[in-house]
Order: structure tokens, then sequence, then C-alpha cells
């Protein structure tokens, strides 16, 4: 199959509109290869060399040399063979799957679609989600298809925010925010503590408070500290509130689906290193509340959530070369956690090893640690954690990975006690 | 709203509400005493006037957040006077079953969202009601005291009603005193300029005077429902209580509580419908007796209930 697909202008930062093309690297009629560098585009901030994400031939350049563009239109026509994936243009998830699958960030964003045509009560917004489409990329075209009133941009204004989530979903609507990055949900603390987990009990089970809120999270991603943190520990303490945490494209956009149609407040993480994965999604609603087994094994039981379900069973590949067979459980939804598949499993490979991507003390792994004790001691030979340090997020790439726990530190650790 | 001097009758009605709110806050003071309430609570006396004056323009589908000093604005909106006070006394007819208590009220059958017990947590609830309510013709009330003026939900919450155009009112009843602490030793600027600085159209009130704050409020909410934007209040009044139960109140300059009971609101009214709006001394005293007789058969009735037995109120609602 051959076909042309445009190149639109790399959307480098969230701060700008508009980008101007330097020098092309590559001029008509040239062959290009993946991973070659294509164009060199500037920006107020830097000069940046974008690189091909397909192979093909250069048919035409739209935007020459010292013109400006805005982000995301068209800079270029590339005649491709085989598999065709236009870079950097909004694109829809059906025409994202024919090529492996749906990525993560449009799984999410099928699902706010879906859900804000299905229930007009569903109102988006946060800040730059909007006109913008989310600086993740994951919600563009929702305010052009449903408008100002339903998909709208806030101030930057986290205790606003949420407490407008809050008592907009008291009175009628099942709002869905976006708090850019999860550790700025320190600001959303009260709203969420105070008072929307609490409305639920105080009016004696007679009014539900059914809100979302999306939050990019995790580490490995070079934002340092205060940017990469995973707020699970400080959520999970509160009572009456729900947390999602899902790991495919699939789980991102049925949990999510769940989620908008839950009549509890709902906290959805998205791991932002989760963002470009793909997979099929069928579009089926996913239940909260349960985990899933990805893969079974005999010997040792590997628990997890988001990004650490692909390390656990990066782990589980290699663990089978040296003859241990592990069993995987994604958990999915950490609030409430699935007690049962837990103990299920932990029957049939009597050793618990819970993945989690946070500090060692007070981490959820801790929780999953004394669910397991207290129902199925009976059955544990052995069980333990793997989880980050007790530190602040390092910035340098290098110290960064060596903070996050992964598939090598897994495999170490299981061939050392099994 | 009236454009000529309000009925006798509707005078009357405001009075006698204003009258169960005092005399339910009395109430409320000796069953402290006796041990009966629990805690703490936060009484409204002194303030009536806000409450009732504005819920007087209210209509069924707005919605208004209150303080933890929110029997009044409870009771201003129709709340059941037997239940708000069962609720304080922990028993199972209580508003909530007495799982909520004085400070944590919600009634959203009478369009009070809930009382809330984080100082600012009032103005973010009603800025969200407003979310909901835009183009429906209703409004949202947010009240709060002086106190709330520097927390960072007033500043976030007036910006972002005002860039999103909502229907909201913020009323700040400014009574003088953030719990102990004198509004002016702590509130450089003053309240009013605070809200001017996002463009909201402010208005100030003598809030002893219920007709006065009626008729403020019917311009504002008119406006407001109408389309024109958040609008603000502030609301000048005087708590005749301490901060709390627990609170004298003796960081007052001496003769500061004298001089504001001269303008109680009730003492207000009464003039008022005595002198300007023809009513009787007898009218204006059966009202007196007939919400006295009222309380003291709400109060017998609120004692007499069963505690509840346990919560009954799974953690989610699946």
């Amino acid at each position: 199959m051959t076909d042309v697909v445009e190149i639109g202008m790399p959307k480098l930062s969230d701060s700008m509109e508009e980008a101007t093309v330097l020098t092309w690297l590559k001029q008509p009629g040239d062959e290009v290869k993946r991973g070659e560098p294509l164009v060199e585009v500037e920006t107020d901030k830097a000069t940046v060399v974008y690189e091909a994400e397909t192979n093909g031939v250069l048919e035409e350049v739209l935007v020459q040399a010292g013109q400006a563009a805005q982000l995301g239109a068209p800079i270029a026509r590339l005649r491709v063979a085989g598999e065709a994936q236009p870079a950097a243009s909004k694109v829809a998830a059906t025409e994202q799957a024919k090529n492996g699958g749906v990525e993560f960030r449009f799984a999410v964003r099928d699902a706010l679609d879906e859900e804000l045509a299905r229930d007009e009560r569903v109102i988006l917004f946060g800040e730059d989600v909007a006109v913008a489409g989310g600086v993740f990329a994951v919600t563009p075209g929702l305010y052009e298809k449903y408008g100002p009133a339903r998909v709208f941009d806030t101030p930057i204004s986290e205790l606003a925010m949420s407490g407008a989530a809050y008592g907009a979903a008291i009175s009628g609507l099942r709002p869905v925010l976006e708090i850019m990055f999860g550790d700025f949900l320190a600001l959303s603390m009260d709203m969420l503590i105070n008072q929307a987990t609490k409305y639920w009990f105080l009016s004696g089970g007679t009014q539900s408070c059914p809100l979302v809120i999306r939050s990019v999270v995790g580490a490995g991603g070079r934002f340092g500290a205060i940017h990469s943190q995973m707020p699970v520990s400080w959520l999970m303490g509160i009572t009456g509130l729900k947390l999602v945490a899902p790991s495919t494209p699939a789980d991102a956009k049925g949990l999510l689906k769940a989620a908008i149609r839950d009549e509890n407040p709902v906290l959805f993480f998205e791991h932002k290193r989760l963002y470009g994965l793909k997979g099929d999604v069928n579009g089926d609603v996913i239940e909260l509340g349960r985990a899933n087994v990805v893969r079974e094994g005999g010997d040792v039981t590997l628990i997890s959530a988001m990004k650490g379900v692909h390390d656990c069973l990066e782990a589980a590949e290699e663990l089978a070369q040296h003859g241990i067979e592990a069993e995987v459980v994604d958990l999915r939804t950490l609030r409430p956690l699935d007690t049962e598949t837990l103990l299920r499993s932990l029957e049939k490979t009597n050793r618990i090893v819970v993945v989690e991507e946070g500090p060692l003390t007070g981490g959820w792994a801790g929780e999953v640690l004394a669910l397991v004790t207290e129902h199925g001691l009976g059955d544990l030979d052995d069980a333990w954690r793997i989880t980050t340090a007790n530190s602040p997020i390092p910035y340098s790439p290098p110290l960064e990975d060596a903070f996050l726990p992964g598939a090598q530190r897994i495999v170490r650790e299981v061939r050392e006690r099994l | 709203m009236e454009t000529t001097t309000p009925s006798t009758e509707l005078a009357l009605g405001l009075y006698r509400r204003m009258l169960l709110i005092r005399g339910f806050e009395d109430r409320v003071q000796s069953l402290f005493l006796r041990g009966e309430v629990y805690g703490t609570t936060h009484l409204y006396s002194g303030q009536e006037a806000v409450a009732v004056g504005f819920a007087s323009v209210l209509r069924d589908g707005d919605r208004i957040a209150c303080t933890y000093r929110g029997h009044g604005h409870l009771l201003a909106m129709g709340s059941e006077p037997e239940g708000l006070l069962a609720e304080l006394l922990g028993r199972e007819t209580g508003t909530n079953g007495g799982r909520a208590g004085s400070m944590n009220v919600v009634d959203p059958e009478h369009g009070v969202l809930g009382c809330y017990g984080i100082v600012g947590g009032s103005i973010a609830a009603a800025t969200g009601a407003a979310l909901a309510l835009r183009g429906t013709g209703a409004v949202a009330v947010a009240y709060f005291g002086d106190g709330a003026t520097n927390q960072a939900y007033f500043f976030e919450c007036l910006n972002f009603a005002k860039v999103l155009d909502l229907p909201i009112v913020f009323v700040c009843e400014n009574n003088g005193y953030g719990e102990y602490t004198p509004t002016e030793a702590v509130t450089p600027g003053g309240i009013v300029p605070r809200a001017a600085v996002f463009e909201l159209r402010t208005t100030e009130i003598d809030g002893q005077d219920v007709l006065a704050v009626r008729a403020a409020a019917g311009e504002v909410v008119e406006r407001v429902r109408a389309g024109g934007g958040p609008e603000f209040v502030e609301a000048r009044t005087y708590r005749f209580v301490g901060h709390s139960r627990s609170d004298p109140g003796k960081y007052r300059p001496e003769g500061e509580l004298d001089r504001w009971r001269e303008r109680d609101p009730l003492t207000v009214a009464s003039a008022l419908l005595r002198d300007e709006l023809g009513a009787s001394t007898e009218e204006v005293e059966r009202a007196e007796a007939d919400v006295e007789a009222e309380l003291e058969k709400i109060q017998a009735a609120a004692l007499a209930a069963p505690f509840p037995e346990r919560v009954d109120v799974p953690e989610f609602n699946d």
C-alpha cells in the first residue's frame, strides 16, 4: 500500500503556538528513513532537529525555510510505503489502530469523547485541555466537538478547579478535571479529603459526588523531583476515594469510562511513560476494583500497576529463562483493592512481590502485604516490596534510571530469594 | 424585588424568621451548657439579617454554601428546625442522622450544598455549583466571613468565576473578627478592593437591617440571574457571641458589643415594623410568642428523639 501523509510542525513546547522552519535537511524527491534528521525547526526557546517518523520519499515541502507555521500544521508531504503514520498531527484513534493498536493517550481521549457524547452531564476542564488539546496531547479535538460550555480551559488555579469540580458534582454534573501533573494534587487535597469524599456519608447515602480527576504521574521523564511523583500514597488513606491506575490502552479506556460513570470521586492516574504505548482497544467498560492476571505462573506472584506491570512482564520473561515461572497481577484499581484475586494467586505461588513506583514507607505495597498477610498467612512463604527509595526523584538520567524499580531489579531480587 | 416599601406581612415574615434563628441559637447555647450539644458550635446571633434578607430573594433551584456558622443560613433557607436541632443533639432524626453535627450539615433539598468547616471551602463549593447552574437562570450564593478573604480559595474562585462568567454572588459577612483577631489587623487594604481587582461589581450593605439586605440582595441577585456575571457583596455585621462556645469574646474593646447591640437586627426590624410599616405592637408580640412556642415544641421533640445505633452508609456508592 502506498500513501501520502502530511508531516506536521512538531509540537515542541506547551507555551508556544508556532515555530519557524530553519533548514530542510532533505529535499523533495529524497528518500527518508525513519529516525533520519529531516528538518531543523526554531522556536522561541531553542533550535531542534526533527527526525522522520516513517520511511518514505519526501514529496513536497509546504513550509519553506524561513517561514513559520502553527504547531501541528502541515509542513511537508511524505509518500510512504506500507506502514503509514502521519507525524505530530491529530489523528483519530481508528486510524492509529491500523498501525499496531491505539496509543494510550488516544484511548484516554476516546473514552472522554464517548462519555461526553453519551451523557451531557459530563464536562471536561483543566489547564490547556481545550483549545491546546492538552499539554500531553491527550484531549485534542474535544473542544472543537463539544464546545466551550462542556470542554474548557481554566486559570492555573488548582484550588478553584478542584472546588469547582466538587461543587459541580454535587449540583448535577459529572465533571472530569485534569490536574496536569500529579504533583499538583497536593493543592487539591482539601477538596478531596474534606469535602468530595464526605458528601456521600454526610448526606446519609442519598447524595453522590461523581467526579473524576485525571492526572499525569510517574517518573522516568526527566521532570525532576516535583513533576515526577507518584501521589498514590498521599491518597490511599482517603476513605471514599477510588484510585484507578491503568497499564494498557484498553484498560485506560475501559476504566476511564467506568470512572466517569461511577458515583464516587475517582482519581485516574495516567503514567507519563505509558502515553505512547500502543495496544488493541475494544471499548468495553471495565469494572473498577477488579485486578487482572496478565501472566500465569506457579512460582511467584509479581503484583504491580501502571508502568510497573510492564516491568514485571519483562522480568517474568527473563525469569522464565532461569526456570522461574512468575504470575503477574495488574491491580488496575488501587482502591478498592481486589483482595480476592491476590489471595487466589497467593494460594498458587505462595510468594508475593509487590512492585510499586513510589517511596517504600507508607506506600500501597505495604497495604497489599498487610491484606495478604491478614487473609492468607497460611499460604505465605515469602513476601516483600520492590519500591523506590525514601528519597525525592533525581533529575539526571542515570540517577533517575537507577532510582526506579525496573525489570532487572525484579529479576535479581526474585532469583536471590527463591 | 419591590420598588416600593415592602408589605407589612412580608416584613413580619422576615422578622419571624430572624426570631426563629435567634431563639434557636439561644437554645443551642443553653443545651450546650447542659451537655446535650457536643464538641463545638458557632452561633449566628447578631448576623440574622444577612441570611434572612438574602434567602428572601432566592428561588427553588438556587444553591447556597455557608460556613461552620451555618445554623442561620439553614433556617433561613427553610431547613426543618426540629431536624437541625436533633442533628446538633446527635440524634437519629437529625438533618443528617447525627453524622454531621453543627459544622458539617448538608441539606441540598433546601438548596444548602453544605456548611463548610474549612475557612473558604464554601466559596469553592458555590463556585462549582455556579458552574452547574450556568444557563439555567438559577444562581449560587457563597457565604463566608472576613477571615476567608485571606484564603487562596477567595482569590482563586473570584478569578475563576469571573473568567468563566459564572452566576454566583460572593457574600462576605464581615463580623469584625476572624476567630479572636480583629479583621483590620490581618486584612490590609480592606475587603472590597480585593474583589474589585477582579472586576467584580461590588456592593457594601448594612448587615443589621434585614430590609436593606433584602433590597440590595434583590438587585444583585437579579443582575446575576440575568447573566450579568459574578458579583461581590460585603455585609457589615457583628456576632453577639464569641467565635465558638469556648470563647467569651474578651478581646473586644469595652463598649463595642453594647454599641452593636443597639443595632441588633431584631430591634432594627421591630422598630421598622412599628414605626414605618404600621404593624401593631400586638402583631409584633404575637410573632415573638408564636416563634417561642414553636421552639419549645421543637426542643422537646428533638430531645425525645433516639440516638442513632450505627453508621449505615457504606464507603462507596456502588
